[in-house]
């Protein structure tokens, strides 16, 4: 299969590992400083996902499986989407309305909102990095079912 | 006009993206429309970034240029490489596709000039966006009081958040963003629905091959690539 015989290749494989610490920490960077500059939650998240899935390409969809089991993409996927409505909640009970920011922090409302647009990011990004990978990970399944005895990832 | 090196810049770049696209769909190995589609979008994006919409250049070099490529690439390994051979021409489509140009255009022609400095675009809220005075919405959150951005003008941003893209993906439409979240969540809540593999012998789900349903333990026990 394409992705075994790929992570026999020296190059490739080097490459990979040289690379990806470097796109998951520029991934990072984008959703942490999606306020201040270009990008965001959105680009952040799919330059994490590209690195994790180079590394599945790589190396194989199972080692992937194997670093990250998909219970913990699944939990993801709902925690970003939760971070993003939980912020909104969260003004919601600090006497604002829905997704007013300011109210995080009465006393300084600039600051609050800030507060609440990194944490909204955060939650995006988080959100779309994991159905990214979730993807990747589905479109790469040979089998539609799990055959008896066979360990289970 | 014609000296105005930016339009030439666009007009060269654009050029370059309807060949490109025009490449996609004629060539028959799909390895190479993929790679090609893969180049589109990078066109796209050095397009975006001469209109100084670097946000979208961002994200179409991000999700056009790296994702969907990946996923098509992931996608190919599956399928065959060489797409089947079509009949040259499909008379009721290429009509279907003649009349939405033309109606495209048509719909263009009530559009303000490119570039025209008077356009709505330019003059109606967006010059408050870009300055971040939009005013505040009266039940809003009150003004920082004591704090060092006191003097600041009374609006949505507060002056905290400099890039206008996020303050008004996040702030000014919010809610917009959040069902946008959602919906990139359903969508990979139904990828999961669909398509997690589930164990064989379980209600609904059918054995592999006949030769064993009877055996209690299979030889194949390996993984599966």
């Amino acid at each position: 299969m394409a992705a075994e015989q790929m992570s026999q290749q020296t190059l490739i494989r080097v490459i990979a590992k040289m690379t990806i610490p470097f796109i998951l920490v520029f991934g990072i960077y984008v959703i942490l400083h999606g306020e201040l500059g270009p990008g965001g939650g959105f680009q952040g998240g799919v330059i994490l996902a590209a690195g994790f899935i180079l590394y599945g390409v790589v190396f194989g969809a199972d080692e992937l499986r194997r670093r990250i089991p998909t219970p913990i993409w699944d939990a993801c996927m709902a925690l970003g989407a939760l971070l993003y409505a939980g912020t909104g909640l969260a003004s919601l009970l600090a006497g604002g309305t829905f997704l007013d920011y300011g109210m995080l922090q009465p006393t300084h409302a600039g600051d609050g909102e800030a507060l609440g647009m990194t944490l909204v990011e955060y939650g995006v990004g988080i959100t779309v990095c994991s159905v990214m990978v979730t993807i990747f990970l589905m479109i790469s399944e040979r089998r539609t079912t799990i055959r008896r005895g066979e360990e289970v990832r | 006009m014609t000296s105005n090196p930016i339009l030439l810049l666009d007009v060269f770049l654009l050029v370059l993206v309807a060949t490109t696209a025009i490449a996609v769909i004629s060539v028959r190995s799909l390895l190479s429309a993929t790679i090609l589609a893969g180049i589109y979008s990078l066109l796209m994006a050095l397009v975006w970034t001469n209109m100084h919409a670097l946000d979208v250049a961002f994200t179409e070099a991000a999700v056009g240029a790296g994702i969907s490529t990946v996923l098509l690439l992931g996608a190919l390994v599956l399928t065959k490489r060489f797409s089947k051979p079509e009949p040259k021409l499909h008379v009721p489509a290429a009509i279907v596709c003649v009349v939405t140009g033309l109606l495209l255009i048509y719909g263009t022609l009530d559009m303000p000039k490119f570039g025209d400095p008077d356009a709505p675009i330019h003059t109606y809220r967006v010059p408050e966006l870009v300055n971040q005075t939009v005013r505040k919405h009266e039940t809003a959150a009150p003004r920082d009081k004591g704090h060092a951005h006191e003097g600041h003008p009374d609006d949505d941003f507060n002056g905290h958040v400099p890039n206008t893209v996020t303050s008004l993906l996040a702030a000014y439409r919010g809610y917009d963003t959040m069902f946008e979240t959602t919906v990139i969540f359903v969508a990979g809540v139904s990828l999961l629905l669909l398509l997690r593999r589930r164990r064989e012998g379980e209600p609904g789900v059918a054995l592999s091959s006949p030769d064993q349903r009877h055996a209690d333990v299979p030889e194949d026990t390996g993984g599966n690539g």
